[in-house]
């Protein structure tokens, strides 16, 4: 290549001459900040009030930039850690995982990115509560569901057509497969705020990594640990639980981690309990436990002495231990099977049961009886699990009618499998889970039901799940409706209940709405029967009046100290007779907490 | 006997591509030997990525490459996705795509001002380094990040496009084809990079072969071979583009390829901006936290703005990943190749040379 042939290659670049008294296109004088873009991933901001502290920020984050700490103000509650992310900026590599991986979306990032300053310790703080200046920034946020790693939704539940459960008692809910389990098991991120509102504190991520790994035996051994009854709380527990998950804050209450169905497909991988545990009870160190009921905490009570050594008995009025979970809840929920599979391991450690043994006080006066200062004589320790056993009454002209019956009565005896004598109409009045089970067996009875409750439906304390799937059964839901009197034909049984329609007031002394009823608004409901379901209370009939004095009852409940003691040395209590919140599993762990106090208490003794 | 100079070009050397050396000995201007240092980069990113999640990996990949740290993405999201079998939605794929031929064209204009940055013509490297902020700009909306983009996950990308986004990659599109006549008379057409870059540097195609030389400079030894065509990943198949090819294997060759790549690229984009179908951006992943990853191992490779990419990943079943193996373009020839070719050349023209083959020491010392 000569010098003549390139002439167009050595004039060519001059062209570039034409730019010479143009504006540069890149530069900016004076100088502007420029503006980020709308997904600019800048410096974090976090909504404390937002944040529940699960600390899956700092799990996920590589380069452990975020350190979950105590924030003074913030304090540990149910379902919040109480700690809050603070931000190492010398170790942030700005990936924004933390924000993909945030349930509440209280994390985000901020289209601002210029901090300067000299001192090296004011890069590390936490965000929301230092340097808010660019709280108005958002930047990188999860706009959609998609844009969150977190899998939002539930694997949904197999349960049986409407159509079809109110046919039968057959078990309603189908339960998931291996397969369906594992996929809900890896949806959970560990965090453990969950534990935070179980009252039995149980170690709800670690058996749910254990499902997620496949170990089921694993996960049954961790459940184990402090609940002897988890096939029944893997069916028909309260599960505050999943209504503390952290994943409801995006998704939810229905997409919360199904920690009661992993539980129950846990436990219903074996046909029992005693390879998988392979326990071996210590040797009985010559100590007595009497145990008064044969509910979950008198199960769990005597269970858990049993492996420490104690020889327990359990003395059970009814045919059949189990307590609520046998008598109060219907079949449909928490099949017999079931019950019978934990009750067998329970009585394989060497727990005895004894059933159709009624305590009395005074002289027994059948064989099936014992009396309670018997009890307290030959026995090192008494726990009473009584329960609530004595329905309320509605207190309304014409109760005592032939065909007005309560609900526990109406359910142990279709547990118990006994006739029952029910018409083709029925009213039931209440709004808790009793009420619900009660209409719920009465449709599978074919009786067409109505139920009657004073407040509305948010107001109702039973489970939006049982509201829901009694509806679908075709129970007539009639809100805001206060029975006045239960009318009676003229051989006294029940024709028709008189009821006055409500409307909600707000509480003045701040408290939730009260109804009132409206003056005149009468309406009168033809039926058979009237089932009143509006809360039961605990019987201290069987008790000697000095000990029932020295209990120092309150409210009708029996106050313990926090190792499950009475005011009387030597005598315990838990369950439904001493809490307020009345679940299994609450009174599994008062008898939990009674199990150490009694191990203490007879130790030192 | 001529006296022999010993002298070290880079690390510290602005015509040095990247944390590299390279030992000299020379004859006047004349090299009769070199030898390439590596080590000053070692950031250990195989040996990072085996302590990390899969979910935590994914973010570490990117900074193998600066200057293209896409194809380091979609390598370890492919990957992973084989290994698990993980399925991407077709969106998915058209976004990846994009965001790989948006990289390769910031690359290439990075490229661009550092060839004529190496010969002496410093006004390509303002212009090119000033149209690639405009592409830098769209990756900044699209993926909140202007260098380190972190987009491309595995199951598919992190967010969707924004709103108008496609019509803004038109117009940058526009912009940077409309520059191209100018980038040809001030730098490609310039008699000065001719006289410079024709005939230097010279790999003939069976030295080519032998080496195992990729990318841009075996395409410009007359060679069509580019993993777009030969091995179609995500939706190269569906697209029509060119394998361009030169003759003449020397340092003007390979930049012509480049350039004429510049023209695919805008192409292919513009398809994309036309085609991409509607849909999910992303499958989801089981379990972003803590993925336990099934047993297995593979080797995927992207075709990078220097040549194929590839990562070779096994994983044993646990969370973690046991080896992952970065096999960079650069590593076949930015250490012997680029001895046996220094050997008889200018001093004045290491830089060029390095800048030509596309030398980047992170894929040398992963």
């Amino acid at each position: 290549m000569g010098w003549g042939i390139d002439l167009k290659g050595i004039v060519s670049p001059f062209t570039a001459l034409k730019y010479l008294a143009k504006h540069p296109h890149t530069v900016r004088y004076p100088y502007e900040k420029k503006e980020t873009a709308k997904r600019y991933r800048g410096f974090h901001i976090n909504d404390l009030e937002k944040c529940v502290g699960c600390g899956n920020c700092a799990k996920i984050c590589m380069n452990e930039t975020i350190d979950m700490v105590k924030v003074e103000g913030i304090e540990p509650k149910t379902g919040d850690s109480g700690l809050r992310p603070k931000v190492d900026y010398g170790r942030c590599c700005w990936c924004a995982l933390c924000v993909d991986v945030c349930p509440t979306g209280s994390l985000k990032l901020s289209t601002d990115y210029v901090y300067v300053d000299e001192d090296p310790n004011s890069f590390i703080y936490i965000p929301g509560l230092e340097r808010k200046e660019y709280e108005e920034n958002i930047g990188w946020t999860c706009e959609t569901d998609l844009d969150s790693l977190l899998d939002l939704e539930r694997v949904p539940m197999r349960i049986m057509p409407p159509e079809e459960r109110v046919k039968t008692f057959a078990e309603a809910v189908y339960g998931y497969t291996v397969e369906e389990a594992r996929r809900e098991a890896e949806r959970c991120t560990g965090c453990g705020v969950c534990i935070s509102a179980c009252p039995d504190r149980m170690h709800i991520p670690d058996y749910i990594k254990a499902i997620r790994d496949g170990q089921f035996d694993e996960s049954v051994r961790i459940i184990y640990e402090n609940n002897p009854l988890p096939e029944m709380c893997g069916k028909v527990c309260t599960r505050r639980c999943e209504f503390n998950c952290i994943m409801t804050h995006r998704a939810g209450q229905d997409n919360a981690i199904a920690i009661r169905w992993l539980k129950r497909f846990a436990c219903e991988q074996f046909e029992s309990y005693e390879d998988v545990l392979n326990l071996e009870p210590q040797p009985l160190n010559g100590k007595k436990v009497a145990i008064v009921g044969g509910g979950p905490s008198g199960l769990t009570v005597a269970y858990y002495l049993r492996l420490k050594g104690y020889e327990t008995v359990i003395f059970e009025e009814m045919p059949k231990a189990g307590g609520m979970t046998m008598a109060g809840i219907p079949k449909y929920r928490f099949p017999i099977p079931s019950l019978d599979k934990q009750l067998n391991h329970i009585k394989s450690v060497g727990v005895e049961i004894r059933e159709n043994t009624k305590v009395v006080k005074g002289e027994p006066k059948s064989s099936n009886e014992v009396s309670f200062e018997k009890l307290k004589e030959e026995f090192d320790a008494v726990y009473l699990g009584i329960g609530l056993t004595n329905p309320m009454k509605l207190g309304v002209e014409g109760e005592d009618l032939k065909g007005s019956i309560q609900a526990l009565p109406l359910l142990r005896a279709v547990n118990f499998g006994e006739k029952i004598d029910i018409g083709e109409k029925a009213v039931v009045i209440g709004g808790g889970n009793v009420a619900m089970d009660c209409v719920r067996v009465l449709r599978r009875f074919g009786v067409d039901v109505t139920l009657s409750y004073r407040r509305r439906e948010q107001d109702m304390p039973a489970d939006h799940e049982e509201i829901h799937e009694a509806k679908e059964e075709g129970v007539v839901f009639r809100t805001q409706t206060i029975p006045v009197e239960v009318i009676g034909d003229e051989n006294g049984r029940v024709k028709a209940i008189k009821i006055q329609r409500a409307e909600m007031k707000p509480d003045p002394k701040g408290g939730r709405p009260r109804p009132v009823p409206i003056e005149g608004a009468y309406e009168v409901w033809e039926c058979d029967n009237v089932i009143a379901a509006i809360g039961q209370k605990a019987d201290y009939s069987f008790l000697p009046d000095e000990i029932v004095e020295k209990l120092d009852l309150q409210w009708g409940k029996i106050p313990v100290n926090e190792r499950g003691m009475t005011k009387i040395e030597g005598i315990f209590a838990g369950g439904d007779a001493v809490n307020w919140t009345a679940d299994a599993i609450s009174a599994i762990a008062d008898g939990l907490k009674a199990v150490k106090g009694i191990d203490e208490y007879l130790s030192k003794k | 006997m001529s006296k022999v100079v010993k002298i070290f070009h880079g690390p510290q050397h602005p015509g040095i591509t990247g944390n590299m050396s390279v030992e000299l000995d020379l004859i006047g201007e004349t090299i009769v030997k070199a030898k390439t240092h590596v080590g000053y980069l070692h950031r250990a990113f195989e040996k990072l990525v085996e302590r990390r999640t899969a979910m935590q990996a994914f973010t570490i990949v990117c900074r193998i490459c600066v200057p293209e740290p896409d194809p380091n993405e979609e390598n370890f999201a492919r990957a992973i996705e084989e290994i698990t079998g993980l399925e991407v939605p077709e969106r998915a794929k058209w976004i990846r795509v994009l965001v790989l031929e948006l990289s390769r064209l910031a690359a290439y204009h990075l490229w661009m001002g550092g060839q004529a940055g190496s010969t002496g013509l410093y006004t390509v490297p303002q212009w090119s380094v000033g149209y690639r902020d405009y592409i830098l700009d769209l990756f900044e909306e699209l993926t909140g990040g202007r260098v380190y983009h972190m987009y491309i996950i595995p199951g598919g990308v992190r967010r969707d496009l924004p709103e108008g986004f496609l019509d803004r990659v038109a117009e940058v599109m526009d912009l940077i084809e409309s520059k191209l006549p100018e980038f040809d008379r001030l730098f490609f057409d310039n008699a000065v990079f001719k006289k410079r870059a024709i005939g230097t540097a010279v790999i003939d195609p069976e030295t080519a072969i032998e080496r195992g030389v990729v990318g841009p400079p075996l395409r410009a030894c007359g060679i069509a071979s580019d993993v777009r065509r030969d091995a179609p990943y995500e939706v190269y198949d569906k697209l029509d583009f060119d394998v361009i090819t030169e003759t003449g294997g020397d340092v003007y060759a390979r930049a012509l390829v480049r350039r004429r790549e510049i023209e695919q690229s805008i192409k292919i984009i513009r398809q994309i901006i036309k085609y991409i179908p509607d849909g999910p951006y992303r499958t989801r992943i089981p379990y972003p936290m803590n993925w336990k990853l099934k047993a297995g191992e593979t080797y995927v490779k992207t075709e990078s703005a220097r040549g194929e990419f590839g990562y070779y990943l096994v994983t044993d079943g646990s969370e973690y990943i046991r080896r992952m193996h970065v096999r960079g373009p650069a590593y076949v020839h930015g250490v012997s190749l680029l001895e046996d070719m220094l050997e008889g050349a200018q001093l004045a023209d290491v830089a060029m040379i390095m800048n030509s083959l596309g030398t980047c020491p992170p894929e040398i010392e992963r």
